[in-house]
């Protein structure tokens, strides 16, 4: 017997004979926020996450390119901004252990927990989003859903082969309980609110 | 607006001595200290004091649990600093518990959902490994730990891959993973702080989610000073992460693998989700072309919409904070790259038919159980001497070593608190007690505690002298001098003030109050 029989015929012949049915999951979405912009907002920087207020008038921009002003490599995967680092000539992840700022869009949203969906389509190596030092991400806000249960409603979870939410940077408090950003991943996570160009 | 539940918990503190006065490194938005991950929700400072270490095991002998508890007691700074940190994120769970209307019912369903995977586990896993192959995820199956141990060499070895980087498991703690991969000339990085401060000291994870929880400091400065070239006399702990940041990176970018566990596993999409604040699963996974994931088989879950349940519950019971940093779904190998997925039983199969403990399965190894427990909080993690320490682990040790692991139900008032904070509404406690009963009927219990309870056993099944016996013992407490109640022998009488004993019994006061009403 092959040891994947081996376990199944253990698990069988150990099967619990008890009645548990599945449960019905509910939405839990009866008293939503009145805005899942605000309320988006507020958690992400509950979760350490930086909130890019843009400009009521101008370049909507401006708080993203103030943000790279400085940096020497800049990893852009969005028509909106240049960088540069062109991500379709990497061909090692190492290749990417000197991008400064790396910039994304993310798929959508969670309010409830001010989580951003990166998924591969978005990041085109998945490896940017973890070893660039900063990571600013452009929000659609009408990709926002409400909370977790209709996240998991959302079609990506299905057709991506990766996909993770960023809820805020890497962070670690390993250490006497004092707050480090940027453990071992990005030290900074910053979301500006930019609808999607078609 | 902050509503009472805000304003009433996350402030209460055991030890006012450790909380410190200023806390110039903290993160603030908005005015508002940050304390999402495992971040305390006030500042904390310990006193310099040599670290105690945790329970000696020889082989197959007992593990005497009380003997290294008392040694961690014996180490005030760690012994407070541990219990304060863990009680905080106790308060702050409570403090998330108190957002969310629907926390019950979402514990309720966790443990539906659970049970009935666990039920129908064969479907499950068959279910997943077809989506998982569909996808092009390779999936192996491991009856134990040395089966698991050779099938992740074999894949290593099969891409001459030399070196390892891998997040924290606590399957691979307790497959002897890293103990085989350096007999076989594999070098292994943890990249999870908190693992690699104990990997670099060569010591166990004393915490399923805070592995060097147990430590101060100035422990962790003179590890770093000895291992990665630190300044010995810098205990800033912004310094020394920072330090180990920058000696693990050109491991990373070096690996030739990459290693993760598995929070959850999906059965009708095929996809594992991992869960970590520092974005290490991540990178371990995305970085090298080569992804192994070492998942134990009760991880399973039936669906996405399942999935909701657990991540809203999972991160908030273990820390208090809403999310993980990071919680990551593969369900496929990025392109140029290879996936492995190995199922692991070790056990897990048998414990499915223990009538009385086979919900322990359930676990979604939170921890909420550990940070409530008094004798966790006060004994350190290591003092287990298992890979599974606190409450989940008195439940959980015994299955894998009766012998070995035969005091540690033992190490529990039967408070039931674990129970009460369990995410998945496991009966921690109960289990516990019926762990006792079982272990007693296996011949599997010191002589000591056999004798004591022999002694109480004659007691309890006699009322009258029962009665006789907590009447002259409440006089005694009353009467005794000090030196009698809080002496060594006594372990409830250490670091702790015992009770008035009360006036009466109140079986006495029953009779002279309602005695004659029945």
């Amino acid at each position: 017997m092959t040891s994947r029989d081996d376990i199944l015929a253990s698990i069988r012949a150990n099967l619990p004979r008890v009645d548990r049915p599945l449960p019905h999951v509910p939405l839990f979405d009866e008293s939503p926020p009145p805005s899942l912009l605000s309320a988006f907002k507020k958690s992400l920087e509950r979760m350490g996450g930086i909130f890019l207020d843009p400009p009521d008038t101008g370049d909507v921009l401006a708080p993203v390119r103030a943000k790279i002003a400085s940096a020497k490599v800049v990893c852009s995967t969005v028509p909106e901004i240049a960088g540069n680092r062109d991500i379709a000539r990497v061909d090692a992840t190492q290749d990417l252990a000197d991008v400064d700022f790396a910039i994304v869009r993310a798929t959508f949203a969670v309010a409830e927990t001010g989580s951003v969906l990166l998924s591969d389509t978005d990041l085109h190596v998945n490896a940017v989003a973890y070893l660039a030092q900063h990571l600013i991400v452009l929000l659609d806000p009408a990709d926002i859903v409400v909370n977790l249960h209709h996240a998991y409603r959302r079609p990506e979870f299905r057709d991506r082969h990766y996909a993770s939410f960023h809820t805020g940077p890497s962070a670690t408090a390993d250490i006497e309980g004092v707050l480090i950003h940027g453990a071992q991943g990005v030290r900074s996570l910053s979301v500006l609110p930019s609808p999607r160009t078609l | 607006m902050t509503s009472p539940a805000e304003q009433s918990s996350g402030s209460a503190v055991l030890h006012p001595e450790m909380v410190a006065a200023e806390d110039t490194h903290a993160i603030y938005r908005d005015g508002h200290r940050l304390d999402h991950a495992e971040g305390a929700s006030k500042p904390f400072r310990s006193q310099p004091e040599p670290q105690p270490r945790g329970a000696k095991v020889h082989g197959n002998r007992p593990i005497n649990q009380a003997e290294a508890a008392a040694r961690f007691i014996a180490a005030p700074e760690h012994e407070k600093m541990h219990d304060e940190r863990l009680w905080d994120l106790r308060q702050k769970r409570d403090r998330e518990m108190h957002h969310i209307p629907e926390w019950e019912q979402l514990r309720s369903l966790a443990s539906a959902i659970k049970e009935h995977t666990l039920t129908h586990l064969d479907e499950y896993l068959d279910q997943f490994e077809a989506n998982a192959r569909a996808n092009g995820i390779h999936v192996h199956w491991a009856r134990d730990a040395a089966e698991h141990n050779r099938i992740v060499h074999g894949i290593l070895s099969d891409h001459g891959a030399k070196s390892l980087i891998k997040s924290k498991s606590m399957l691979t703690e307790e497959c002897g993973f890293r103990h085989y991969m350096a007999s076989v000339g594999i070098e292994v990085t943890e990249t999870d702080l908190g693992e690699r401060i104990q990997q670099l000291d060569k010591e166990d994870p004393s915490h399923i989610v805070v592995p060097a929880v147990h430590k101060l400091r100035t422990d962790v400065a003179k590890v770093f000073a000895d291992t990665i070239g630190t300044d010995p006399d810098n205990n800033d702990v912004h310094y020394l992460a920072e330090a180990q940041r920058e000696a693990t990176r050109p491991l990373i970018l070096a690996a030739d693998a990459g290693m993760t566990g598995g929070n959850f596993v999906v059965a009708e999409t095929g996809t594992f989700v991992v869960c970590t604040n520092e974005g290490n699963a991540d990178l371990s996974a995305n970085v090298p072309k080569l992804h192994i994931a070492s998942i134990g088989i009760e991880k399973i879950i039936p669906r996405l919409e399942h999935l909701a349940v657990f991540v809203r519950l999972l991160s908030r019971s273990a820390l208090g904070s809403p999310m993980t940093q990071y919680t990551s779904h593969f369900r496929g190998p990025r392109a140029g790259g290879e996936m492995h997925v190995v199922l692991v039983d070790n056990g897990r199969s048998e414990r499915l038919g223990l009538e009385e403990f086979w919900t322990s399965l359930k676990c979604i190894r939170c921890g909420a159980c550990m940070n409530t427990c008094p004798a966790y909080r006060r004994s350190g993690g290591l003092s287990y001497g298992a890979t599974y320490s606190g409450p989940i682990g008195l439940i959980i040790d015994p299955t894998f070593n009766a012998r070995k692991y035969s005091n540690l139900p033992f190490a529990s008032s039967l408070n039931g608190s674990c129970s009460n904070v369990c995410p998945v509404r496991i009966n921690i406690h109960e289990q516990i007690y019926a762990w006792r009963r079982e272990l007693v009927k296996r011949h599997d219990v010191p002589l000591v505690k056999k004798a004591a309870m022999k002694a109480a056993g004659e007691l309890l099944s006699r009322p009258v002298a029962y009665r006789a016996a907590i009447a002259a013992a409440d006089v005694a407490l009353a009467h005794l001098p000090r030196f009698v109640i809080y002496n060594g022998l006594n372990a409830w009488g250490k670091h702790r003030e015992v009770p008035h004993p009360p006036k009466h019994t109140f079986h006495s006061w029953y009779q002279a109050n309602r005695g004659g009403k029945q």
